[in-house]
């Protein structure tokens, strides 16, 4: 029987082992680079999810890694594991490497998001960014954005920007609306994001795509995964 | 096949849920109250991966095409086949063509009701679950919906009869990620207070309400994954007790976690109980990091 929240060694800074009841642990790291660093770390010398280590699955936040745990906290695999989560390295490749706060680097071709830019915000962000309509999708379309990570609907990812095409940090609209349409494309804090299917959401929308981004019967059944990389193309309809 | 001739408040179909896909925003779910869906199960000789009927104050009836034995958990209430009082939590053989019935509980909220070989319509993403948050996998089950049962898997068990459980008057929790959120006072209120289970709960959460629990901050905490019995504090300090179908990631502090059998408990709680929330220590003693001061042991 093995504490994990004991003897925890000096890890790199910022990096914490948190309580998450009796089966998960939750490493908070420095920020979301510094997750992604520690995820990085987990695949390459962790064990896998799929094969018999001690995690059964990981849940990326904006700065956290929750570690599911199919055997208890107290398994002294447990220790051993965020121990060396704790201490891994930073920044993985240094080497010409993204700065502190962007995503590191994804593998594989950008996932390309045909948008028709006449969402219903669009003028809004505008106005708050201080430029017109057409510069917000220029910035859009011109940042390589990367999955930070999922939630709030399956085939959801929260976007940041990993090269930024310009400024365009907005507040989320004041109420939300009941009814945002399927595709809809939106803008919140730094982060962008498309809804998955129709729902409420406080997002500010700047336009609509096409693309499905969640079917269970698809395999994979998400378009957008943690650490994907994407990019948005203006379909130039009218605005 | 069964028949599912009333339905009840809601009757769904359960299983293990969508474990591993998380990353891509898709919740566990599954069964609400784990440990009576897995007994269940175990009195019909399924394996613990098959797929139930999870009900909400009863009121479902049931018929089976072929003789087939059930078996009914979850709070006591009256279980009767044609007619015939047979009680819960031991296996019965329902003939073909007489009902099933599963009356209202005067306590608890959820029964199982598993059949041998288990109930087989097509899975989604690897599970038979309906997943209220998510919409994903059998819609809830109306009037005249017909169900296939699969083949059995296992030997039938040697027949038992066991007790229901015990009504639920406090939940366990252990410190969660945000503890540090609370002060002394703030922890005080949350594990003091006798909380009501408010009207707006359901398989994502079970919302108390009671004197609002005061946090240290009010500032923002990035999205971060969430557990089946996180205890999360929003600004209005009244706690949400996170279900089977929590949403994969949340904002809000997740001031505590319930023990998994809590969790279980937590699921069977009706709007109106009164329930206490009370602390364990962590696995080791309690070697929980919590700031200086904080009451670590507070009852």
């Amino acid at each position: 029987m093995t504490d994990p929240f004991r003897a925890v060694p000096a890890g790199v800074p910022g990096r914490r082992l948190l309580p998450c009841g009796d089966e998960a642990v939750l490493v908070e790291c420095a920020d979301l680079a510094d997750a992604r660093a520690v995820l990085a770390a987990l695949e390459r010398t962790g064990p896998a999810p799929a094969g018999g280590g001690p995690v059964a699955e990981v849940v990326p936040g904006a700065r956290t890694l929750l570690l599911r745990l199919r055997t208890g906290i107290d398994d002294p695999a447990v220790a051993a594991l965020t121990a060396r989560l704790l201490t891994a390295p930073a920044t993985p490749d240094d080497a010409g490497g993204p700065g502190r706060g962007a995503a590191p680097t994804a593998v594989g071709a950008p996932v390309e998001i045909p948008v028709r830019y006449d969402g219903e915000d669009l003028a809004a962000v505008a106005a708050l960014l201080g430029v017109d309509p057409a510069e917000v999708v220029r910035r859009h379309t011109g940042t390589v954005w990367t999955v930070a990570f999922g939630g709030f609907a399956p085939g959801f990812g929260y976007l940041v920007p990993q090269t930024s095409g310009g400024h365009l940090t907005v507040p989320r609209r004041d109420s939300p609306r009941t009814a945002v349409p399927a595709g809809a494309v939106g803008l919140a804090g730094s982060y962008s994001g498309v809804y998955p299917r129709s729902g409420p959401g406080g997002w500010q929308l700047i336009g609509r795509t096409d693309l499905v981004l969640f079917d269970p019967d698809a395999d994979p059944p998400a378009l957008l995964r943690p650490g994907a990389r994407v990019r948005f193309t203006d379909l130039g309809a009218a605005r | 096949m069964i028949t599912v001739v009333r339905p009840g408040p809601l009757a769904l179909l359960q299983d293990l849920g969508r474990p591993g896909l998380a990353a891509i925003g898709v919740p566990t779910s599954g069964a609400a109250d784990r440990g009576q869906a897995a007994l269940a199960h175990r009195l019909v000789g399924n394996r613990p991966d098959a797929a139930l009927l999870e009900t909400v104050l009863g009121g479902l009836e049931l018929r089976s095409d072929d003789p087939l034995w059930c078996a009914v958990t979850g709070p006591a209430t009256a279980v009767t086949v044609d007619g015939r009082p047979v009680g819960t939590h031991r296996r019965v053989l329902l003939p073909p063509d007489v009902p099933l019935v599963v009356a209202a509980p005067p306590r608890g909220l959820r029964h199982y009701v598993a059949v041998r070989g288990g109930l087989v319509p097509p899975p989604v993403l690897g599970s038979r679950s309906t997943d209220l948050l998510s919409g994903l996998g059998p819609a809830p089950l109306r009037a005249g919906d017909r169900l296939p049962v699969g083949d059995p898997t296992g030997p039938l068990p040697p027949a038992v009869r066991l007790p229901p459980p015990a009504a639920v008057g406090e939940l366990w929790l252990t410190t969660g990620p945000r503890r540090d959120w609370l002060d002394g006072t703030g922890w005080s209120a949350l594990v003091g207070t006798t909380w009501e289970v408010s009207a707006e709960s359901n398989r994502v959460g079970v919302r108390l309400t009671g004197p609002p629990v005061p946090r240290r901050t009010d500032a923002e905490l990035p999205s971060e994954g969430l557990v089946r019995g996180a205890v999360q504090l929003p600004p209005s300090g009244q706690p949400v007790l996170f279900g089977a179908d929590h949403p994969v990631t949340g904002g809000y502090p997740v001031v505590a976690v319930l023990t998994p059998t809590s969790a279980d408990a937590a699921a069977q709680l009706r709007p109106g109980d009164r329930v206490r929330l009370r602390f364990r220590p962590g696995p080791a003693g309690g070697a929980h990091p919590v700031e200086p001061g904080a009451p670590a042991t507070a009852r």
